[in-house]
């Protein structure tokens, strides 16, 4: 299940963005994944296995969220947008050509993270915003 | 309480392996040598292939050989036997090589051969045509593999393989006439998600269509070597 290697690479890209923003550890809510549907990601999996790997980790509590982003692409033959599809071999439905430039679906994406900061109370946060 | 925050962060999920795979790529352009990834599913013929290509190249070409394998050295062993520098990578449970692997790889090839001699450095994948597919190690190219007894449905059902492959080798085609397989229909699936693949049909048991193949491959190294900075190849 390379799901599971997927999760150690996603760990330790949030490890990286800790230690390049936060003096202090950050309370991560929700972790935003986009991934594409074409790629070799089930993301049920993923889910599972990231909950499994945060356990007493300073991610411990965090919530995976993951988009999945559809796959799109443009027939290179008239130009026109299409939605691939495996039954009908990935061809345009317009000219019939082979699957050539893929617009989205290739995601593998950690879009944005939600968390709270010790070092941004929400006491001082108000004093800045008066 | 807390303000709650938002980072944007828009990186890749596997920026990880991604950074060790450049890191990797980095070491094969300063050596000069160009690093392919074969890739198929277990049992396609990727040992087979290699050790009909290797005797016939090795004459032309200097080459060693990463070999990953879940849990045996017989693969290694097996190449091994045809004269070529081998390091085997056991994954144990890994179904895939990554880059971090394929690094340790080149630490253990370093100690018995100076990598700036070799021309081409094959990376043999473990067999499986989902995972591989995604995890980078350094590659310059992607070779994949589909024997004519898997059937011509694959490219279409595992079509990320297939799509980021850039030469496609369809084997095995000595058996073709004992299989109710159609070669055009598997060779039209592949283009079907990849128009832009160069497309092989081999077999490595007869030797049936290697000699185009071989010929491709000794194309491509010796364009690969030219591309390279001078400042490169001289250091």
């Amino acid at each position: 299940m390379h799901e599971v290697d997927m999760t150690r690479c996603l760990l330790l890209s949030l490890e990286e963005w800790k230690q390049e923003h936060h003096p202090h550890v950050p309370c991560v809510q929700v972790v935003h994944l986009q991934v594409g549907a074409f790629t070799c990601v089930e993301p049920a999996a993923l889910v599972f296995t990231y909950g499994a790997a945060v356990q007493g980790s300073w991610l411990d509590g965090s919530e995976l969220r993951i988009e999945t982003v559809p796959l799109r692409a443009r027939c290179v033959a008239c130009g026109s947008d299409y939605s691939p599809e495996p039954a009908l071999g990935y061809q345009s439905p317009c000219c019939h050509h082979p699957m050539e430039e893929i617009l989205s679906g290739r995601e593998l994406r950690i879009r944005s993270i939600d968390y709270t900061s010790p070092a941004v109370p929400a006491d001082r946060a108000s004093i800045l915003s008066a | 309480m807390h303000m709650p925050l938002e980072d944007t962060l828009g990186r890749n999920l596997l920026a990880a392996n991604q950074h060790r795979a450049d890191h990797n790529r980095a070491h094969f352009d300063a050596w000069n040598l160009l690093c392919l990834n074969v890739m198929s599913s277990p049992g396609a013929g990727k040992t087979s292939l290699l050790e009909r290509t290797i005797t016939a190249l090795s004459p032309q070409l200097a080459m060693a050989v990463l070999e990953g394998d879940m849990t045996t050295q017989l693969d290694a062993e097996r190449l091994a036997a045809v004269g070529v520098p081998v390091v085997p990578i056991t994954t144990g449970r890994a179904c895939h090589l990554d880059a971090s692997m394929v690094s340790g790889g080149l630490t253990l090839l370093q100690q018995r051969l100076d990598p700036a001699a070799l021309d081409l450095l094959w990376v043999e994948n473990v067999g499986n045509l989902v995972c591989p597919a995604e995890f980078e190690v350094g590659e310059h190219l992607k070779v994949a593999l589909l024997s004519v007894t898997e059937g011509d449905d694959k490219p279409l059902k595992y079509p990320v393989m297939f799509r980021e492959a850039d030469c496609v080798l369809i084997t095995k085609i000595d058996l073709l006439p004992y299989v109710p397989v159609d070669v055009s229909r598997i060779e039209a699936h592949v283009r079907a998600v990849n128009p832009r693949a160069q497309v092989f049909r081999v077999s490595a048991g007869t030797g049936q269509g290697m000699g185009e193949w071989h010929r491709w491959l000794l194309t491509t190294v010796r364009e690969h070597a030219a591309s390279q900075p001078p400042a490169l190849v001289n250091a």
